[in-house]
């Protein structure tokens, strides 16, 4: 197995941390220790052991890094909180000169609120100014009725309870209630809202989510030319379909949820055998 | 935590779908969901899955005193929970409508269909039973937790084996499993419940109703039935009417389903039966397989040793030779001493001969000490040395050496032989042995 003998390697050079670099597409569990490019020089064969970044960074040119989800910092250190497996994307700039993402990808169904995600949330409570919307975190978030294009306070928007709306995180906080809006910064709706009354709602996990949601997602592709539908992905795993019949609802349904164990090849099957039937 | 709410959305697409005879899973509106069942390593211990639906079942027994009112009758007890790994939703420690519910229709359906013969668990009339208890545990929730249940509390019923009893007189035996095979529980039949849930006020049906059909059913009716088609017990919930044909028409459709399960069940006791017969693998321990590492590996490190005998034997050349141990206590001040210098333990040695002393001791004594053994401590004088008393002690010491210098001669007493033969006459060290015999 490579990843034993790299695991060997690199406890012996960093005392338990691995380069980050070097597992890049690799499993971490939680507890696990990481090390930044940066760092990685610092702690090499001619380092002085633990030297704090803040003291490298004035030597080298300096890299903006972000952690993103199943990382986090604490102290100097970089931790892995989440198992799964380790993924980077280089900065915007391009350059490759370190810095960029980083995160892990882990497999779970159970949603944490984060700023900016959009997701489905359903409506369970009326209350005064505010609509509590339940969108599968541990408590429901609130939406005002303002937060709606073309709202007034004359002019309120028809939401029931029960209703689905499909909007954005505009306060996610640790231990806070988070607050959702359905309007961009310009005031515009730009696809948010109340989702209308038919379709189909159904929950698949919030790795598939992140796939169907990948720029040049093939499934979402060869889905479209399957019948003429309307979808939307919420981040919290859930997902609503609708097409002409019930029928068809129900096969994209069955076909969106199957797939994420599925091979491009078996994929590609499942869609050729639809296609003639 | 809150139970998801259905939007509305949802409850009107299932509806639509259930007019038009379509199913969220593609089934027929008679299919049951996959039934699969797996079974434990231990006797009474059993998994069904109905689809996602997940119930762990497992029974135990324990000899009790009967119901006054039923002296020659065992005790069945049924008890369901439903715990928050199921769903979200599900308290711990609170007993919810729904699980009241399930419970009291599982002991209708089991113990009151009379399906176990409770008289056979009785050992001694009015005095001891057997008392079954059937644990269910839901593991996973996807609706129609009853019927899960039902085929899971039978399944580990059937795949029970209680120990075996004999009764001779008034004396009671209970033979372990290696003395006498664990004996089955009689089982006259097998009730196994099927749900049918009904929508639009009773106009549509379906069987099996998995967990968002339930939230939007109008009713729900239950009927526990055995393969011989007698109806074991029939619960109406939900506050629908129904129709004399239709309450037929379930009952009929109960009974192929149940015929069908019941084939099902069979089956699967008969491949467990077998494959522990051959000593092969068997119930759910071989899911688990012992080769999967899911932490860390690291790879052999290979050390060279070609050479060690080598060098093994020059490192015992080079060092010194291992200093003499003085066997003959020394005294710095009473009560403490050295023997040797701390490089060896001669504790052993000591013990030894004293083993051999207590032989010489005479039979009679050694006898007196094996029936004892424990808990007293015994000082047994030296046969060859003068004629001091012997000593019994309740010391719970293991052992102890009081040492005084220059005492009385008479009363000196060796322990070892070595030190016996070099007693000098002027410095003799008075020790009184105290041990445990348990110790040896």
């Amino acid at each position: 197995m490579a990843e034993g003998v790299s695991v060997v390697a690199e406890s012996l050079a960093g005392g338990g941390a691995r380069v980050a670099r070097s597992v890049l597409g690799q499993v971490v569990l939680p507890g696990e220790e990481l090390l930044l490019p940066e760092q990685e020089d610092a702690e090499g064969p001619g380092g002085a052991g633990e030297r704090p970044l803040s003291l490298n960074a004035g030597a080298c040119s300096r890299v903006r890094v972000i952690c993103g989800p199943g990382l986090r910092r604490c102290g100097d250190r970089l931790l892995v909180t989440k198992c799964g497996r380790l993924r980077h994307k280089e900065p915007g700039g391009g350059g490759g000169g370190g810095g960029g993402v980083y995160w892990v990808d882990s497999q779970q169904k159970r949603y944490v609120p984060v700023k900016g995600d959009h997701v489905i949330g359903i409506v369970t409570a009326k209350s005064g100014d505010i609509f509590k919307v339940d969108v599968g975190g541990s408590e429901p978030a609130s939406l005002s009725y303002l937060s709606f294009e073309g709202a007034t306070k004359r002019n309120r928007p028809n939401v029931q309870v029960g209703d689905l709306i499909y909007g954005q995180f505009v306060v996610a906080n640790k231990d806070m209630e988070p607050e959702m809006v359905c309007i961009d910064s310009c005031g515009r709706a730009n696809g948010m809202g109340v989702i209308g009354q038919d379709g189909l709602l159904f929950k698949v996990t919030l790795g598939l989510i992140r796939k169907l949601l990948a720029p040049d997602c093939e499934i979402i592709q060869e889905v479209g030319k399957l019948y003429p539908l309307e979808i939307v992905f919420g981040m919290n795993g859930r997902i609503w379909v609708k097409a002409k019949t019930i029928q068809q609802t129900l096969i994209l349904a069955n076909i969106l949820e199957a797939c994420e164990h599925m091979t491009s090849d078996q994929r590609k099957q499942i869609f050729s055998r639809l296609a003639e039937s | 935590m809150k139970e998801t709410p259905l939007s509305n959305c949802e409850r009107r697409f299932l509806l639509r779908a259930i007019e038009e005879k379509k199913r969220l899973d593609g089934r027929q509106t008679y299919d049951y969901r996959n039934i699969r069942i797996s079974f434990g390593t231990d006797y009474g211990c059993c998994i069904v899955e109905l689809g996602k639906t997940r119930v762990l079942g497992q029974v135990s027994c324990e000899l009790v005193a009967p119901k006054l009112n039923r002296a020659t009758e065992g005790i069945l007890f049924f008890n369901l929970e439903l715990s928050q790994m199921a769903a979200p939703a599900f308290e711990p420690g609170r007993q919810s409508d729904l699980l009241v519910k399930l419970n009291r229709l599982l002991e209708r359906c089991l113990r009151n269909s009379k399906c176990i013969d409770t008289e056979s668990l009785c050992v001694v009339a009015g005095e001891k039973v057997w008392q079954i208890r059937v644990d269910l545990h839901l593991l996973n929730h996807d609706g129609n937790i009853i019927d899960a249940a039902s085929v899971a509390a039978i399944v580990a019923l059937c795949h029970f084996r209680r120990p075996d009893v004999s009764v001779q007189g008034d004396e009671v035996t209970l033979y372990t499993p290696e003395e006498r095979d664990p004996v089955p529980l009689s089982i006259h039949h097998m009730p196994i419940c099927v749900s049918f849930a009904f929508f639009q006020q009773g106009t549509y049906l379906l069987v099996d109703p998995n967990e968002r059909e339930e939230r939007v059913m109008d009713g729900l009716l239950v009927i526990a039935m055995n393969k011989h088609r007698e109806i074991c017990t029939i619960q109406s919930s939900g506050g629908i009417m129904l129709l004399k044909d239709q309450v037929l028409r379930c009952s009929k459709i109960a009974g192929v389903k149940v015929a069908e399960i019941t084939e099902l069940i069979q089956k699967a006791l008969e491949n467990d039966q077998k494959v522990r017969k051959e000593g092969g693998k068997f119930g759910f321990a071989e899911s688990i397989a012992n080769q999967r590492i899911t932490a860390f590996k690291m790879e052999k490190a290979s050390i060279d040793t070609s050479d060690v005998e080598e060098k093994a034997e020059e490192i015992i050349a080079e060092a010194e030779p291992p200093s003499e141990v003085v066997s003959k206590p020394v005294l710095w001040t009473p009560g403490t001493a050295q023997i040797g210098e701390g490089v060896e333990n001669s504790w052993g040695d000591l013990e030894d001969s004293e083993k051999e002393d207590d032989d010489e001791g005479g039979s009679d004594e050694a006898i007196i000490l094996d029936s004892i053994k424990m808990d007293t401590g015994i000082e047994v004088s030296d046969i060859g040395s003068q004629d001091a008393p012997i000593i019994l002690s309740d010391s719970e010491e293991e052992e102890m050496i009081i040492l005084e210098p220059d005492k009385n001669p008479k009363k000196i007493r060796t322990q070892t032989i070595s030190v016996k033969q070099e007693k000098a006459p002027n410095k003799k060290p008075v020790k009184r042995r105290k041990k445990k015999r348990a110790a040896n």
